[in-house]
């Protein structure tokens, strides 16, 4: 192995597979800086910052459960329907009930789950291709909101309007920052040093290389900087503002969706049942659970999402989540998700769904027309899949390998002239 | 032969992928009109030399000469060294099912006529071609509706139909039955009479001894030797030496079988196909198994091994009806896969790629996917038992890969068999099912595959094998028996085990069947 390709390695923590969300971590910086210096530094203000948290939130959210659904070899279409059914209906309940809003929440995961339920019944059970089975719920629930709301906007309660437009509240001493948001801050820089100290540990019981100390400590400042500078923007914001509620959400969402995914049996199959499904049913996975699962939950997380967005904007409407559904399958296909299923990981299609969001944010503040900004995001995603896809063609490949290539040094040695066949540990499987 | 002119001379042919070096300065030199065969274990580098022949690895990817007709070649892709004559047929057939044979042998290829395809010329055509492999078939029937043996007529047809010069088969018998081989090699002989040279790729060492003129054998990347089959005096033995630089004395490790008990029955186990309602896959089939034996299942393709095999492991295939399954002693009812695991049972499929292995995930993740729970807590995967496990295995099976984070694809076919015996030793099983555990893995590793399986048998596990090289079943197994039509139609033991025996008893219903 070259040293560069170690050095990758350390500095990335992790396998070969993540050469593409490297270059897409790559890419969103690259676009942030490109942003900052047109917009003058507007890109990187609190309050634009704090707008779009709590203008995508709810797409980063449908991309947590599209990831799932991606992975397992299936599609969702639906979505932004269902999104849309949920909201009117929790709107509509509270309205006419008079339903305490913690109630209609509740109310609205529950739309979701049987939502779910009744499309996962239909890919799981029946067996009829998922992208059918959404393709008929995005009608059936588009047509269900329009009749349960007459095609009309239905207002929500104040309360309600936390879940989409709150903000933590201002406590303690007045530090001229969010307390809370400083404090939010702080844990997640502690646990960042946690993960990497036990990352180094389990590593050392694997007998596997661990990385010098100087870069896990190069790479936790990286992340303790990021981390610090986001805190004190969305700290720092007008009073009154903070990290937005929705933002939170999100943030426990990607990281308990990313722990099932990684280290949980369940998660492990849905990657078994996306990579070969026939395999994995000969490998004991319950596969029709499975499949059944991964539609249900997208459309949990659909009824999340469009009652953050109703309490965004303080009232639901028939309009409500037009072409969501794309928004999040392209996040996830950016995010590096193999369009035949089995691969992809959460923070991937998060990190697509960011590169999307700062995209759409940094035109808007240019202003851009929205005509240009759809034909830039529709050329980003055919070239960050376009990429991989060469990739692909081309056998592994990594960036920094393929910069550094022509400085190699370290050549694999020639081949013995006669070794024994016991011993031929490094035999290629190219041929034979 | 030797007077023949040389139609093919590759010289001093090295090629190298990032980090390996796959070919090194092979020389490989084919006469006109013989059939010439080339030998070597998995990785050796013969699929290489190949592609390198037919252009998939264009000209100046490589480096060396190819000559060619007395001319140097320099092939850019496929279709230049299609257009030169030589045609190269892979082990996956590249066939479309849903078109008809006609399509097929002229896909790329479609004679034109005034108006788009002239499909009369083309089924003129088509029935000269077939008659000339020896394919009797409507030219109208769907591929996907004849059997592999055909399909791979089809292809060879195909080939003539592109004036083929030099015909090159990549494994071409690997997946077909006894007949269908014979019929196939004897096309060959067929053709070298009308002067087509051919170049075969094959692990079936018998085959090539009775069939080849010349022999060339790679091994690690490096042309060994080329032998002159009648002039050499050839045979297995010394074709085995030259693959893999020693003699080989016994293609089966030295055993004594520790045999215990009877515990694993199977009464009257009838299944029928899961589409069509009226045909049975297994028709009242009984068998037992005892501990520490290795007990042989013979019978040609399409007896209904396979089909016995996964109905058992948790009804993975067709519709059950009747039919009993004994554990020590007591009935079990395994309904799905995970119930078949928690009793015990482990099925190693015959295809590891399509349905053995996940072919994204790496080492690790494959040998602990059938059960995960041995190495999770509270349903969370432990990342350091994983690997310890995984490391594990990889030692005692002597898995060649530098770390068991590699990916499975990155495997030579018989690590990966042995990766997929892992994942079932690993879930602890009173029973493995083996089906074809040795197909398309070179000599060497099989000698390994067999230990495994003899020391699986040794801590007193029952292993039933599924094969279809009589050899090995005979060298291998304690007690075989044969199967035709879904019916197990005969028990032989080690000591009377004879091919002939078993033949006669796979090709016909001695018992009457229960149904």
């Amino acid at each position: 192995m070259s040293r560069i390709k170690d050095l990758q390695k350390n500095l990335f923590g992790g396998t070969t597979s993540n050469a593409r969300q490297f270059g897409m971590i790559f890419t969103l910086v690259a676009i942030v800086l490109l942003f900052q210096i047109w917009t003058d530094g507007l890109t990187l203000t609190s309050g634009n910052l704090i707008a779009v948290v709590s203008q995508y939130s709810y797409i980063l959210i449908l991309a947590i459960g599209m990831l799932m659904v991606i992975v397992a070899g299936h599609i969702d279409l639906s979505v932004g329907s269902v999104a849309a059914f949920t909201g009117i209906v929790v709107a509509k309940a509270m309205q006419e009930f008079s339903l305490p809003w913690p109630v209609g929440i509740l109310l609205g995961l529950a739309v979701g789950a049987l939502i779910g339920a009744w499309q996962g019944f239909w890919v799981a059970y029946v067996g009829v291709p998922a992208f059918i089975v959404t393709l008929a719920g995005m009608l059936l629930f588009r047509g269900g909101n329009q009749y349960i709301g007459n095609a009309d906007t239905v207002p929500v309660s104040e309360g309600f309007r936390t879940i989409g437009a709150g903000f933590l509240p201002e406590v303690g001493p007045d530090t001229g920052y969010n307390n809370l948001t400083l404090l939010l801050g702080l844990a997640a820089c502690a646990g960042v040093i946690w993960r990497e100290l036990k990352s180094r540990q389990t590593r050392r019981e694997m007998n596997a290389d661990v990385a010098p100390m100087w870069i896990s400590v190069l790479r936790m400042a990286v992340m303790v900087g990021v981390i610090v500078f986001a805190t004190l923007r969305f700290a720092g914001g007008r009073v009154g503002t903070s990290l937005p509620i929705s933002g939170i959400i999100l943030i426990v969402l990607v990281l308990a969706y990313s722990h099932y995914t990684r280290n949980t049996i369940g998660g492990r199959h849905i990657y078994a049942v996306g990579g070969n499904s026939r395999a994995a049913e000969l490998s004991g996975v319950k596969l029709r659970r499975v499949n059944f699962l991964v539609m249900m939950n997208m459309s949990v997380l659909a009824a999340l999402a469009g009652m953050i967005f109703v309490a965004r904007s303080s009232a639901s409407g028939p309009q409500d989540g037009l072409s969501w559904e794309l928004d999040a399958i392209a996040a996830v296909f950016i995010g590096g998700a193999a369009v035949s299923g089995g691969l992809g990981t959460i923070s991937g299609s998060i990190v697509g769904g960011l590169v999307m969001a700062l995209l759409n944010n940094g035109l808007q503040l240019e202003g851009v027309g929205s005509d240009m900004v759809q034909i830039i995001k529709g050329l980003v995603l055919l070239l960050a899949v376009a990429f991989d896809v060469y990739n692909k063609s081309q056998g592994r490949f990594s960036i920094i390998g393929s910069l550094m290539r022509p400085f190699r040094r370290d050549d694999p040695p020639p081949p013995t002239d006669r070794p024994s066949p016991a011993s031929d540990a490094g035999k290629a499987p190219v041929a034979g | 032969m030797t007077s023949a002119p040389v139609l093919l001379e590759m010289r001093s042919i090295t090629k190298t992928f990032p980090g390996v070096t796959a070919l090194s300065d092979v020389n490989l030199e084919v006469r006109q009109g013989e059939i010439h065969a080339i030998c070597g274990e998995n990785g050796a580098g013969k699929s290489t030399l190949m592609k390198v022949l037919s252009g998939v690895h264009p000209h100046g990817t490589y480096t060396g000469d190819i000559v060619y007709q007395g001319e140097q070649v320099r092939f850019s892709d496929i279709r230049a060294s299609e257009q030169a004559g030589i045609v190269i047929i892979h082990q996956e057939l590249a066939l479309v099912p849903g078109m008809s044979i006609t399509e097929n042998i002229f896909l790329g290829n479609e004679p034109r006529g005034r108006f788009g395809i002239d499909w009369k010329a083309a089924q003129r055509r088509a029935l000269e071609l077939m008659e000339q492999v020896g394919l009797q078939e409507d030219p109208d029937t769907l591929v996907k509706d004849i059997g592999v043996g055909k399909q791979q007529l089809v292809e060879i047809a195909k080939a003539f139909a592109k004036d083929v010069k030099l015909l090159i088969l990549d494994e071409p018998t690997a997946a077909l039955n006894e007949a269908d081989s014979r019929h196939l090699l004897d096309l060959l002989r067929g053709i070298r009479g009308r002067g087509v040279t051919s170049i075969i790729i094959s692990h079936k060492l018998n085959e090539i001894e009775a069939v080849a003129d010349t022999i060339t054998i790679l091994r690690d990347g490096r042309t060994i030797e080329s032998l002159d089959v009648k002039a050499d005096g050839v045979n297995e033995d010394r074709i085995v030496r030259g693959m893999v630089g020693r003699e080989l004395h016994s293609r089966f490790p030295e055993h004594t079988p520790k045999i215990g008990e009877v515990f694993f029955e199977v009464r009257d186990w009838t299944v029928r196909h899961p589409i069509s309602a009226d045909r049975l896959v297994c028709k009242g089939s009984s068998f037992t198994v005892r501990r520490g034996e290795i007990v042989g299942f013979a019978g040609l393709m399409g007896a209904g091994r396979t089909e016995l095999a996964m109905s058992l492991f948790g009804r993975s295939y067709g519709v059950y009806l009747s039919g009993q399954i004994f554990k020590d002693g007591e009935e079990v009812r395994l309904r799905t896969v995970s119930d078949a695991i928690a009793h015990g049972l482990a099925y190693v499929s015959e295809d590891r790629k399509a349905i053995g292995l996940n072919l994204l995930d790496d080492i690790k993740t494959s040998m602990v996917a059938a059960k995960l729970s041995k190495v999770a807590h509270h349903g969370v995967i432990d990342p350091v038992r994983e690997y310890r496990y995984a490391e594990e295995y990889r030692q005692s099976l002597r898995v060649k890969t530098p770390n068991v984070d590699e990916g499975v694809t990155k495997l030579s076919g018989g690590n990966q068999q042995k990766v997929v015996l892992a994942k079932w030793m690993f879930t602890d099983p009173d029973l493995l099912i083996l089906d074809e555990p040795t197909r398309g893995i070179d000599v060497g590793a099989k000698y390994e595959i067999y230990g495994i399986i003899q020391r699986l048998a040794d801590q007193g596990k029952g292993v039933i094998v599924i094969s279809s090289e009589l050899p090995e079943l005979i060298g291998l197994c304690d007690r075989i028996y044969t199967v035709f039509e879904g019916t197990v139609t005969g028990e032989v033991s080690r000591a009377e085990a004879d091919p002939e025996l078993l033949m006669k008893q796979m090709t016909s219903t001695k018992k009457t069947p229960i149904r």
